[in-house]
């Protein structure tokens, strides 16, 4: 470690934000056990966990690979529908529930990972704004095919169809995934702690990455395209590692956000969830995983937090106001200097502050 | 396009290798660019250059602006792919290799414009050049495998030792774009050291730098050479540098070499006093 220099700095980064995770995790659990948190508030940890790792792992693309990725939503629904199956598909063989939460976030990342593949290679080849574009676009053809796709169970095995009449199972079979009905009766096996531990893999394996050679190649791309290629890095390779990376993540957060809700539907993966997850990442700092992972807690439990006041019927529109002074605070000079004036006058250590002030407040 | 026939044909067997220094003959030539031409649109950007450049020669490439030198980097590194010709790396041809695989295959570069990684620490930036001696994979990298520990500490260690050459080693942990323009250019250096390479193509090293820092960048190239024993190619509007380290001269004007030989012949050649030499005269 010693003589690692920059290394150094970079891993204790790292284990600040795991010490976040879990401290914020032990805290929420005793708050639940001394009952002080509201249901509609407990409802949303599972998702809040979804939507962190959702925002680290879009950052793999956007902020560390440098590329623009509308369809994020996408690779998290082809998580959620083959995570789903996996689950009801090991009822019978792996009965203890957590092995197979497990077994359906690996088996969703799997899925993910491939669906990030197939996408990446064609897409890849485009820079910018095409390439926004197309994975816009690709993020809504995940969507469609999940629409019409019928997937039973039974004695036999997984059947897949894309009519529901030739969805012919074997007595004692479940239809699982019904089209546009989406997937109906999903066992509900996500917990917090599960959420919680998804997270800290995904950190473990966003921070690890980019602190590593192909990490490194990945933000040497990502910084200036012609040098990296002129020392021997293939642009190809290295952008599609980290949008596989990327994309299998997004399929374990799919694969727990399926199995929090008895039902799921494809368009809840739609073009709105690609934006949120970009909105966590922008706002959080490019490249940042603190950032987005603060970013996403505090935003997507906001609005949850609004309900609990007064305001309940404009709490959309206090949210929006708060997006717009969040980005006038990250953007504009003066109120950036003026915030920050304010800033160090009240709170010395402010990102480590705000995420366990949030969970704090309730 | 490719297609297209030669221009100008000529009958000599090869290119003259006549500034190969005596050290490095009865080996073969490092590079060797035969008929090199490449066309944009209906424009001829460089046409017909021939060029051997031996195994620890320094070589310097000059010529008035827009003569076609930093194209030639571009065309050896394969920026471009050459309209014509072939250029033979260490006697492999290079034809429809790509800019990784040359690198690869020996040949670095710096910019004329600076292309760091700004936002990485000057170390990573050198890291990123070790990219390729490195082993570990993806999966070894996030699993922090005994692998990944080793490979790293050699890597830091060697990135030191590469930093060290310019004395450097100091500034390990800044950011690479907040580094004075000289020390951006030595970092460029470095990286491209970094690579392993066995021909090493400087564009303007000494832009921007003052007469010392210059003076001191020409022990530096020298050095790099006798260290490393490798070839340098520098493109270099510096007459001082170029007259005082490279061994041999290729003059470019418009695309066409006008002139080839040891500092002494160019600087006694009449068509690079007109086309270059002369006219710069007073602005040296």
């Amino acid at each position: 470690m010693k003589k690692l220099g920059t290394q150094k700095r970079t891993s204790l980064n790292g284990l600040i934000n795991y010490a976040i995770v879990i401290g914020a995790y032990v805290l929420l659990r005793v708050l639940m056990g001394a009952g002080l948190l509201s249901n509609s508030l407990q409802s949303v940890l599972v998702p809040a966990c979804c939507y962190m790792v959702m925002a680290v792992s879009l950052n793999l693309v956007v902020g560390i690979s440098g590329e623009l990725s509308l369809g994020h939503a996408g690779f998290m629904s082809l998580g959620a529908f083959s995570g789903i199956v996996a689950a009801v598909a090991l009822q019978n063989l792996v009965p203890f529930a957590p092995l197979r939460l497990a077994a359906a976030m690996v088996i969703g990342a799997l899925f993910g990972a491939l669906g990030g593949f197939v996408v990446g290679v064609p897409v890849l080849r485009l820079r910018g704004d095409y390439l926004a574009i197309v994975t816009l676009a690709f993020g809504q053809i995940i969507q469609n095919i999940i629409m019409v796709l019928y997937v039973g169970v039974d004695a036999k095995g997984i059947h897949v169809t894309t009519d529901s009449a030739r969805l012919v199972l074997a007595e004692g079979g479940t239809a699982i995934v019904k089209g546009p009905m989406g997937a109906v009766g999903a066992p509900k096996l996500a917990t917090f702690t599960a959420g919680a531990a998804l997270l800290l893999v995904t950190l473990f394996v966003a921070q690890n990455l980019v602190n590593s050679r192909s990490g490194r190649a990945i933000l040497a791309l990502r910084d200036n395209r012609i040098a990296a290629e002129s020392v021997g890095i293939p642009a190809g390779k290295y952008k599609l590692m980290a949008f596989v990376t990327s994309a299998a993540l997004a399929g374990a957060a799919g694969a727990l956000f399926g199995l929090n809700y008895s039902s799921t539907v494809a368009s809840k993966f739609n073009f709105n969830t690609s934006i949120l997850v970009l909105v966590f990442v922008v706002l959080g700092g490019l490249g940042n995983i603190r950032g987005s992972m603060v970013a996403a807690a505090l935003l997507y439990v906001l609005p949850e937090l609004l309900r609990g006041f007064n305001i309940a019927e404009y709490r959309m529109l206090v949210y929006a106001v708060i997006l717009i002074l969040v980005m006038l605070f990250t953007n504009n000079p003066t109120l950036q200097g003026f915030f920050g004036g304010v800033r160090e006058r009240l709170f010395q250590k402010a990102p480590e502050g705000t995420v366990k002030g949030g969970g704090a407040n309730e | 396009m490719s297609k297209e026939p030669r221009q100008q044909p000529k009958l000599v067997p090869m290119p003259a290798t006549n500034f190969l220094t005596e050290r490095d003959i009865g080996k073969p030539p490092i590079l060797e660019c035969r008929h090199l031409g490449v066309d944009f649109g209906g424009l001829t950007a460089v046409n017909d250059l021939n060029l051997a450049i031996g195994r620890t020669e320094i070589t310097g490439l000059i010529g008035p602006n827009g003569a076609g030198k930093t194209t030639v980097f571009n065309l050896l590194t394969k920026v471009y792919q050459p309209t014509r010709g072939t250029i033979l790396l260490d006697g492999v041809d290079t034809h429809g290799k790509t800019t990784v695989q040359v690198n690869r295959m020996g040949i670095a570069r710096t910019f004329q414009n600076i292309r760091l990684f700004g936002n990485l620490t000057v170390e990573d930036n050198v890291k990123i050049g070790l990219h390729n001696q490195l082993k570990y994979g993806m999966a070894e990298g996030i699993l922090r495998l005994p692998s990944y520990w080793k490979q790293e500490r050699v890597a830091h260690e060697r990135s030191m030792e590469l930093l060290s050459l310019f004395g450097m080693e100091g500034l390990h942990d800044h950011p690479a774009g907040s580094l004075p323009y000289g020390a951006q250019r030595r970092l460029e250096i470095v990286r491209a050291l970094a690579t392993n390479p066995s021909l090493l193509l400087l564009d303007e090293p000494a832009a921007g730098m003052n007469p010392s820092e210059t003076a001191e960048l020409m022990e530096n190239i020298v050095k790099i050479r006798d260290t490393f024993q490798i070839a340098i190619l520098l493109i270099e509007h510096d007459m001082s540098l170029v007259m005082g380290i490279c061994e041999g001269i290729c003059v470019l004007n418009f695309g066409q070499v006008i002139a080839k030989g040891t500092p002494a012949d160019i600087q006694a050649n009449p068509a690079v006093i007109e086309a270059y030499l002369g006219k710069r005269k007073e602005g040296e």
